[in-house]
């Protein structure tokens, strides 16, 4: 089994982007990315595309060939293949990916992840969104997508004292990075009090402690690193690679308070990476939810399981941090074109090891990660990637 | 062979409604619910009907004598609110209480009565022997148009009657009906609120028919009122049924237990079966109950009840009708309509 | 309109009488029903068992925005509930005057779950209240 690198990234603008159609949006990432790698379409080995949900949202399935025909790979036949784990399905895609390579049975691999979210009213959005959860019995007897992550915050504050404010302190954090980011949808500073004004979605969790619907698209081109340093040089190693299923339902779960999934992916991805999770200089977290994020730097062993509301509080996640979580202004701020998040977290890693984050350039970024969940915690992705 | 009551159950919705309030908001002055003699009325929550009411009197009446539910060959679900008007609430009823699929099933409507005339058909099919337990429930949430005399007192509950033939709680010794076409109250198809003929209500549909049916009863049997410790009269309001029983003999403290009618409106399908459980739960082996039910358009069930040994083993399985009265959470007007569906969105 | 007719007539059982299975062979309880026990797999001696329906509340939350078919009934309560017997499942709690809280003993309750609009087929399923009340 061979290495695999990242030799080119890109990323759409995310945010409710009226005049672009998915297909637009899935071009101008892949084309950017294609650039910023330097290959040419011949050298296209495979597709793949994370894309959670464009049957409900624009009446589209059959994405894998949609996107090899308006990426102009279809008269090269290139296969392509469209993958789905709900929030998880970009983190997905780039694992399909980096075993298609590194298996030896594709050379350039492009790993793409797009959702077009908001043509639909909200109403429907939501119920697209819903079906992440367990269709059966969570959502026909009531639960909402954001009642889920509620219990668990719930729970997690009963349990550990995670307090009201560390939840706030998250969001807070995130539109901060969010500033730094021209590609992110929000770029406006908020503070506790804005989000405790903001309405209840489903007590304890306001408006701002919720990622937006979003439009938007992303796209990462791999290579063997044997061969990478013939495109780029700055090639991103990826070290390891977890993936991991749980429970589809949260009343399933071992443990309401922790994503064992995320768990057992990360243990995997460090494994196979041979490395610590004290030896990661910065991480893109699923912050679907403040609590996301707090669950995320737990479950991925940055900080004792409980702690992680503490460790928002005393800025280690912060810009300056000792461990910048979310520089790209995370799910939160950036936004969260479903199927797009995970390859967008491997774009902004991507970036910060490469030293081209610019405004949010975090110091000696050596080692990164990226963490991806789908649903409330069915399928975790962890990725660990390198300089 | 003697036949009649093996268990019975009951369910009122939590929510209350001062009739008061209902006056406040259409300025009809201060002494409505003394003329109606009606205090409050129960309001359904937003994900009640008739069904789920069925279901939580039907399963309590399971309970309370610990019922076989598959030795239920009958369910006869009677309303004026059934949600569908093709699908018949006993089905549910029967899945929810866990029968076998070995019965049969139709819905009854007769205004008010529907609930008696369940008990009817049940009690023909178990004494002719072919079938052992049926299942009679009277359920309503009823409506009345906002503004209209009826809003007052147009309540929701309901009540279940298991009937068989052995191990009687109580015994339907016989009952008689009259029946005659007589339009005091309708609701055509399709129609939300029902219509009425106000004080053509009374004597020509309520008194008339009540009274006829109690007689003939009273006359088959050779019976006076004093033969009986109970008496258990329909309740659209709280001045009817006080009427009646003095015109038939009957004195005030014989229909006190049954009646429900001030601190629960008129439960339509389920007034008269209401205040026949408020009143076996009271009642003791020996006391004999005597029921007159009334359903406009028009019709009355008239019952002799006899109540065995058996009430005292079974009466405290299951919640009584107090219990219910006394679980009351009051709205305004507002959340009132709200509730109702009275607000179309 | 019947898309979701067929769906929901399947779990009828499951929604009104909280039916799921027991595996006799490590004697775990599931709800909704497991064809295949999870700790047994091919070993598995899985029957029929009726829930009694009551259990505790672990986690709760209020819901003041759902998705279109809930919408009407907001606000309302949503928990995660243990019952009796070990599985968890997540349900609705009608409350009483002292809310939902965690550590709360509920009971089950028979309510209308949803709607298919003004013309489709009513849902109807448990809810749970508690115990007390």
């Amino acid at each position: 089994m061979r290495s695999v690198s990242i030799i080119g990234v890109g990323c759409t603008k995310f945010g409710e982007r009226w005049d672009s159609s998915l297909r637009d949006m899935v071009a101008e990432a892949g084309f950017s990315a294609i650039e910023d790698s330097n290959v040419s379409g011949e050298e296209i080995s495979a597709l793949y595309v994370g894309n959670m949900s464009a049957g409900r949202f624009i009446e589209q399935e059959h994405i894998g060939s949609l996107i090899a025909d308006y990426a102009g790979l279809a008269r090269l036949h290139v296969p392509s293949t469209r993958v789905e784990a709900a929030c998880a399905s970009g983190g997905l895609a780039l694992r399909q990916a980096v075993l298609a390579v590194s298996s030896g049975y594709h050379d350039i691999v492009i790993a793409a992840g797009v959702e077009k979210m908001t043509d639909v009213s909200g109403g429907t959005a939501a119920d697209a969104l819903a079906s992440a959860a367990d269709r059966e019995w969570e959502c026909f007897f009531g639960a909402t997508f954001p009642a889920l992550y509620a219990m668990i915050a719930r729970l997690h504050m009963r349990k550990y004292g995670t307090t009201r404010e560390q939840l706030s302190m998250v969001a807070v954090k995130n539109h901060h990075h969010g500033c730094l980011n021209p590609i992110a949808q929000y770029q406006m500073e908020i503070t506790h009090e804005k989000v405790m004004k903001s309405p209840l979605v489903a007590d304890p969790l306001h408006v701002f402690d919720c990622s937006p619907l979003t439009d938007g698209a992303a796209a990462v081109v791999l290579a063997p690193t044997e061969m990478a340093k013939k495109y780029c040089d700055t090639p991103v190693k990826i070290l390891g690679s977890g993936q991991a299923s749980d429970t589809l339902a949260l009343h399933d779960r071992r443990d309401i308070t922790t994503l064992d999934a995320t768990v057992c992916a990360a243990r995997v991805a460090f494994g196979q990476a041979r490395v610590e999770p004290g030896q990661i200089n910065v991480a893109e977290v699923h912050d679907c939810f403040t609590i996301a994020e707090i669950l995320a730097i737990e479950d991925l062993g940055f900080v004792e399981k409980g702690q992680g509301g503490k460790a928002v509080e005393e800025g280690m996640t912060s810009l300056n941090g000792k461990l910048p979580i979310n520089t790209s202004g995370g799910l939160k701020a950036c936004g969260h074109p479903v199927g797009a998040t995970g390859i967008k977290q491997a774009y902004e890693i991507t970036l910060q090891l490469r030293g081209e984050a610019k405004k949010r350039q975090i110091d000696d970024a050596e080692i990164g990660l990226t963490h991806n969940v789908g649903g409330s915690g069915g399928t975790a992705l962890v990725h660990i990637l390198s300089r | 062979m003697a036949s009649g009551i093996i268990s019975y159950g009951v369910y009122i919705p939590r929510f209350r409604i001062r009739v008061d309030e209902i006056a406040r908001v259409w300025g009809d002055g201060e002494d409505i619910s003394e003329g109606l003699r009606v205090y409050e009325k129960s309001v359904p929550d937003m994900d009640e009907d008739a069904v789920t009411i069925a279901v939580e009197a039907s399963r309590s009446a399971i309970h309370r004598a610990g019922i076989d539910p598959k030795r239920i060959g009958a369910v006869y679900a009677g309303s004026e609110s059934h949600p569908y008007a093709v699908k018949p609430t006993g089905t549910i009823i029967g899945e929810a209480i866990c029968t076998s699929h070995n019965f049969t099933a139709a819905d009854l409507e007769f205004a008010c009565k529907a609930g008696t005339a369940a008990i009817q058909a049940c009690l023909g099919l178990v004494s002719s022997n072919l079938i052992d337990l049926g299942l009679a429930v009277g359920t309503d949430v009823s409506q009345g148009a906002p503004g209209d005399m009826l809003e007052y007192t147009a309540a929701a509950g309901g009540a279940a009657y298991v009937i068989g033939s052995s191990d009687l709680a109580a015994e339907i010794e016989a009952f008689q009906s009259f029946t005659t076409d007589t339009p005091d109250f309708w609701r055509r198809e399709g129609m939300p609120y029902p219509e009425h003929g106000g004080r053509f209500t009374g004597e020509p549909a309520y008194f008339k028919h009540v009274t006829s049916a109690a007689l003939g009863l009273l006359r088959r049997l050779d019976r006076v009122p004093e033969d009986y410790d109970y008496a258990v009269f329909h309740q659209p309001n709280g001045k009817f049924p006080v009427r009646v029983a003095r015109k038939l003999g009957f004195s005030k403290e014989q229909i006190a237990p049954g009646m429900v009618v001030p601190m629960i409106g008129n439960t339509y399908s389920g007034s008269c079966l209401l205040g026949l459980a408020a009143t076996l739960d009271v009642a003791k082996p020996g006391d004999r109950i005597f029921v007159t039910s009334f359903g406009s358009g028009a019709g009355s069930d008239a019952f002799s009840i006899k109540v065995k040994d058996r009430i005292e083993e079974i009466r405290d399985g299951a919640p009584s009708v107090r219990d219910y009265i006394s679980k009351a959470q009051y709205l305004d007007y507002a959340m009132y309509a709200k509730h109702k569906g009275k607000l179309r969105l | 309109m019947t898309d979701n007719a067929p769906r929901f007539w399947r779990a009828i059982p499951q929604r009104y009488s909280l039916i799921g299975t027991h595996c006799s062979n490590c004697n775990e309880y599931y709800f909704p029903p497991r064809n295949i026990c999870p700790n047994c797999r091919r070993s598995a001696q899985m029957e029929e068992h009726k829930f009694k329906g009551t259990g505790t509340v672990v986690s709760c939350t209020t819901i003041y925005s759902a998705t279109e078919d809930f919408e009407r009934q907001t606000p309302y309560h949503l928990a995660i509930i243990q019952l009796d017997e070990g599985p968890r499942m997540t349900g609705q709690v009608i409350s009483g005057p002292s809310g939902v809280k965690i550590g709360m003993k509920v009971k089950p309750v028979f309510r209308i779950l949803g709607k298919e609009g003004d013309r489709g087929i009513i849902y109807y399923g448990t809810k749970f209240a508690p115990l007390e009340e």
